[in-house]
């Protein structure tokens, strides 16, 4: 139904919909994950965790465990080095004050959240491992406890951190302007609320799991992650050893999310195999697990003052408080709330700006990275404001949007991001136009039935990578094979994404191979081997892989055609490599294949010659990509369920390189986005901070049966700084579905709800105090 | 990995009991979607099991000789669906099942095991309830038949006697209860796939020949309190007299009267009666329909 897409300039072996690399692998179950390469003779490590929310560990019986047949080793929190250690997949900073706190053991005396890790039963078998861990008798000196961000920052409330009082981790303000001036100007109406977003989990499919073993005396580990390069330094941090110790192997992983942007068990599991004489151990997280004690959503409270002036539609100031969850340890802090508050006045610049940000400890489990680092919180958040800013002047809000948001040309002073394009203008003008807005706007919002129709908009702001907060590199190395094929490297990992038909595609551009088939991506990182790269996180992998291929292409481009120089007597600028043979630019003649030039190099008994290349890219730039959603719902007033029967997603990510895997990344973002929007919650009990429905049947993930079909389109603008014209996509499609979604049931009731999940306690709730919902039969009960 | 001290493998129903006499400490197993997710948990770590699966003579519908529908009780939930004599007389219940789980579960789960289990929120127990099933146990004394009302004791807890060596082998509709019945059956999940209950409502009706009056109706709910239970004075408002929406509103709220939900974080007890209503009076109306009558 959507015109075809264009070709990135005239370049042909990006910008096609090829078939993924791993596709075939994957689909017949071949493809290896970590489990896949489990050494049989690996003991199985089965973590106890704490049960309580908040307190210390006073002993440990392990008396009864020990005497589990089949039990190997007990290990407890009395027993770890004591080297506090921080697990953020950021880069590592040379300054100091730029480093992630480090304010976890590997296990746990002073406990923190309900399922903190205190002790370890190491066993042959799984069973012995699990009646080991159950057989563990843990006493406690129990504290009070707080899961409430406000609450946790009010004096006297319980302490997380002794180096953080008031439990904040950090606050940091963004100032433009002069708000209390601005908001003096006569008739400006004030739109003020509370919105919140909920505690929610990556849920990728392959829980997280690693094992370690030792090998000459160091220490091998094989992680489901997103960041091996990164692991390998957590790993030698938190045991106290020197990194060139560590090797880090990252196999294919069953999805990640941002929840294995964070050294997960890896550095437990690397100290658990130095105990037992570097034989392999295993850490497999249930899914219990991996919902309490890996990583979660941040939960973040906001609140927003926006003053308008009617007879504009302008927005003249801006007041926008941050209160963000963080959980019982630091993890990724602050860098989640700092990117919504300073991405506020970037999404709808505003002459007058007030920004205030705490991130805040709280006895629940440790929040991270998971995609969209903050901004489907933000986005939440700001674009429900900005819809009640519409609808309080009467304004359509498409049009509201038009106004405020982001001009072309838009520049942030920070990162130097500029905006190139109208892009958020053409992106609303094409959903609009796809979707028939307009006239929707109109029609819907005015049933008086059980079943009321709405349509919804809700646009985000975001970038790509994380220049210039913190390092941005990429590294890779070609080989010519003898076939005339090139094997290719990086540091960026295929976590799910299809990063690495991306790489196939652009390093056969960037070279002047046949196909994309032509590139063998080695998938697999190993630390010991594989050219240093951070990882998978901030929608960087196409757009920064992109300068380094580039770089290593036209280096290795360099090299055969020096070396073909010898044999065809031609100058290397005279030469070109197009569909995998050498050619004369002038004439297009044919000289010789890849094949033949890489077998005359390496056969050669006078000049032999292996040819790679091999480099490093250091990016100091970021891009801008925004994007939008459009959402219809339909109400059932009396059920209390809103189902979204629409959903059209509008990207910029630049140019695509292969337009299928892009609408792929878009569906799966959406279908985060639902979920975020209609169902998602982690629950924890008032009373004793416990996790009530960490498992797949209590935790509403959506299921497509909650979907309808997932649409998509693009506006497809060369981003100039990238060598590819390419930007982000990974993280950009899961901000923008659940406002959408809130905007779209206040357009179809009337009704304006501020915290997600809109589920049906949330409407049974909300439409009975709007009046919507009225059981008279209560009444009687109450005389 | 399970931890299980011992798996028996049942060759018949007699051999079942023999087992089930000789070990009773042991679990029955079937289809395993519960047994072995408790084991899982710990809940039942450690212990012995009992597999029935193997017992064909225990799968299947049948109309039997007193013209009773008969389901044995290891049928799966998929094939209860795709079974002609259920779709054909009591297709409701058909329909109900197969808003168990996912396709997986629904292709190993049993309604025996979905019996057994005792709890409230079985995706069949409600239709059986509203259809006045009868329960069929198998043990060293004989087969004994129970309405399946009588077989729920309290949460968790059915009457099998594990001391004469009981199974349930099958359940039972019987001719009076099917014939000239229609009925509808509504599940309230928080999404639509990979649910349990909120609440379920599972209504039926035969209506007089000229389809003017409600002949007879019945309503049961599960989740509606600690057992699937049936609602009398909801039924007394129906039953005799001749479908309008004043009456369906008066039945809906009649319902209120027999229902005890509860609080609990998964829903609340004012949320689950407003739901109740609108279900019973949805399945209430749906089921006329499917019966041929008309809303006056």
């Amino acid at each position: 139904m959507f015109p075809e897409r264009g070709k990135a300039g005239n370049m042909n072996k990006v910008g096609r919909s090829e078939v993924r690399v791993d596709a075939y692998d994957k689909a017949t179950g071949r493809t290896k994950y970590y489990e896949d390469r489990m050494p049989a003779n690996a003991l199985y490590v089965r973590i106890k965790h704490s049960t309580i929310a908040h307190g210390y560990v006073t002993s440990i019986d392990k008396s009864k465990a020990e005497a589990i047949p089949g039990v190997v080793k007990v290990l407890t929190c009395f027993d770890v080095p004591d080297l506090p250690f921080a697990t953020a997949g950021h880069p590592w900073s040379l300054d100091p004050s730029h480093q992630d706190t480090q304010d976890r053991l590997l296990l746990n005396r002073h406990v923190r959240y309900w399922g903190d890790d205190v002790a370890v039963v190491i066993a042959e078998n799984e069973v012995a491992a699990n009646q080991g861990v159950r057989a563990l008798k843990v006493e406690y000196e129990e504290l009070p406890f707080v899961l409430d961000v406000q609450k946790a920052m009010e004096d006297g409330a319980p302490q997380l951190h002794d180096a953080f009082p008031n439990n904040i981790l950090k606050h940091t303000t963004n100032i433009k302007g002069n708000y209390a001036e601005a908001i003096k100007e006569e008739g400006l109406v004030k739109v003020e609320g509370w919105y919140e977003t909920p505690t929610v989990q990556h849920c990728h499919i392959e829980n997280h799991g690693c094992y370690a073993y030792m090998e000459n005396g160091r220490i091998v580990v094989v992680a489901s992650t997103q960041i091996p390069h990164i692991i390998r330094r957590v790993v030698g941090q938190a045991l106290g050893r020197p990194w060139g110790d560590i090797e880090i192997i990252k196999p294919y992983i069953g999805g990640g999310f941002g929840n294995k942007q964070d050294a997960l068990y890896e550095p437990l599991c690397a100290w658990c195999t130095t105990q037992v004489g570097g034989r392999p151990v295993r850490i497999d997280c249930s899914r219990e697990e991996t919902f309490v004690s890996n990583r979660v959503r941040h939960n973040i409270r906001y609140h927003i003052v926006t003053w308008v002036r009617k007879s504009d539609g302008k927005i003249a100031a801006r007041k926008v408080d941050v209160y963000s969850n963080q959980g019982a340890y630091a993890s990724h802090g602050h860098s989640i709330a700092a990117k919504g508050l300073n991405a506020f006045p970037q999404h709808y610049p505003v002459p007058a700006y007030e920004g205030n940000a705490w991130t805040v400890y709280t006895n629940r489990p440790a929040a991270g990275a998971m995609r969209g680092y903050g901004m489907p919180q933000a986005s939440f958040a700001d674009d429900a404001n900005i819809e009640d800013c519409a609808i309080a002047i009467g304004m359509d809000p498409m049009e509201f949007r038009n106004i405020n948001i982001m001009p072309k040309g838009f520049t942030d002073a920070f990162s130097g991001n500029t905006n190139y394009y109208d892009t958020y203008r053409e992106c609303m003008a094409r959903g609009a136009e796809l979707i028939d807005y307009e006239r929707k706007r109109k029609e819907y919002g005015h049933d008086t039935g059980n079943i009321r129709r709405g349509i919804g908009l809700g646009t985000f702001w975001y970038n790509t990578a994380v220049y210039p907060i913190s390092l941005e590199t990429s590294s890779n190395r070609m080989q010519l094979n003898l076939d005339g094929t090139v094997t290719m490297q990086c540091g960026e990992t295929e976590i799910g994404q299809g990063a690495d038909t991306a790489y196939a595609q652009m390093t056969a551009e960037a070279i002047g191979l046949k196909s994309y088939r032509d590139v063998h991506v080695i998938s697999c990182q190993d630390t010991d081997i594989t050219p240093t790269g951070t990882g998978a996180y901030a929608s960087r992998q196409t757009y920064v892989a992109g300068f380094s291929i580039r770089q290593t292409a036209d280096l290795l481009k360099e090299k055969i055609l020096k070396y073909a120089q010898d044999v065809t007597r031609q100058s290397p600028y005279c030469m070109d490599i197009v569909d995998g043979n050498i050619i004369r630019k002038e004439d297009q003649k044919v000289l010789m294949s890849l094949k033949e030039l890489a077998m005359t190099a390496q056969y050669n008994t006078v000049h032999s010659e292996h040819i790679t290349a091999e480099s490093t890219y250091t990016i100091r730039n970021n891009a801008y990509s925004f994007g939008c959603t459009f959402v219809e719902v339909e109400v059932d007033i009396a059920m209390c369920k809103a189902q979204v029967t629409r959903i059209l997603n509008v990207h910029d990510c630049g140019k695509l390189i292969n337009p299928a895997l892009a609408e792929a990344q878009v569906h799966g973002g959406q279908s985060m986005g639902i979920g975020f929007g209609l169902s998602e919650q982690l629950i924890f009990d008032e009373k004793t901070g416990k996790p009530l429905n960490n498992n797949l049947l209590d935790y509403k993930l959506s299921t497509f049966m909650d979907h309808p079909r997932l649409e998509c389109d693009f506006i497809e603008n060369p981003e100039p700084t990238s060598p590819f014209g390419t930007k982000s996509l990974g993280e950009p499609p899961t901000c923008s579905p659940a406002v959408a979604i809130r905007n779209a049931i206040l357009h179809a009731t009337g009704v304006a709800i501020n915290h997600i999940p809109i589920n049906p306690h949330v409407l049974f709730a909300e439409l009975t105090k709007a009046g919507l919902i009225h059981d008279s039969w209560r009444d009687e009960e109450g005389k | 990995m399970y931890d299980m001290k011992a798996l028996y493998e049942a060759e018949s129903v007699e051999h079942a009991i023999q087992l089930r006499l000789e070990h009773p400490e042991a679990q029955i197993i079937a289809g395993g979607s519960d047994v072995l997710v408790q084991m899982r948990e710990g809940k039942r770590a450690g212990k012995e099991l009992i597999s029935i699966y193997m017992i064909d003579a225990m799968r299947g519908v049948s109309i039997d000789e007193e013209e009773n529908i008969r389901i044995g009780s290891l049928t799966s939930f998929s094939h209860i669906t795709h079974d002609p004599i259920i779709q054909k007389y009591i297709n409701v219940l058909g329909e109900a099942v197969d808003q168990v789980g996912s396709p997986q579960i629904r292709n190993i789960g049993t309604i025996g095991g979905n019996t057994c289990n005792g709890v409230t929120s079985a995706d069949s127990a409600s239709t059986l309830h509203a259809w006045e099933a009868i329960v069929e146990l198998t043990g060293k004394n004989g087969v004994r038949r129970l309405p399946i009302k009588d077989f729920y004791i309290k949460a968790g807890t059915v009457d099998i006697r594990v001391d004469e060596g009981e199974i349930q082998t099958a359940i039972l509709i019987p001719k009076s209860s099917y014939e000239n019945t229609f009925g509808h059956y509504i599940k309230y999940g928080m999404r639509n796939a990979m649910e349990i209950a909120s609440l379920g409502c599972s209504v039926n009706v035969r209506l007089s020949e000229d389809k003017q009056t409600i002949d007879r109706c019945r309503i049961a709910y599960g989740v509606a309190g600690p057992v699937p239970m049936r609602c009398p004075s909801a039924e007394a408002v129906a039953n005799g007299v001749m479908p309008t929406e004043a009456m369906i509103e008066e039945f809906s709220l009649a319902a209120l009267k027999d229902i005890n939900p509860r609080d609990s974080w998964r829903a609340s007890k004012a949320f689950r009666q407003h739901i109740a209503v609108e279900m019973a009076k949805r399945a209430l109306v749906e089921s006329i329909h499917r019966a041929g009558g008309e809303i006056k």
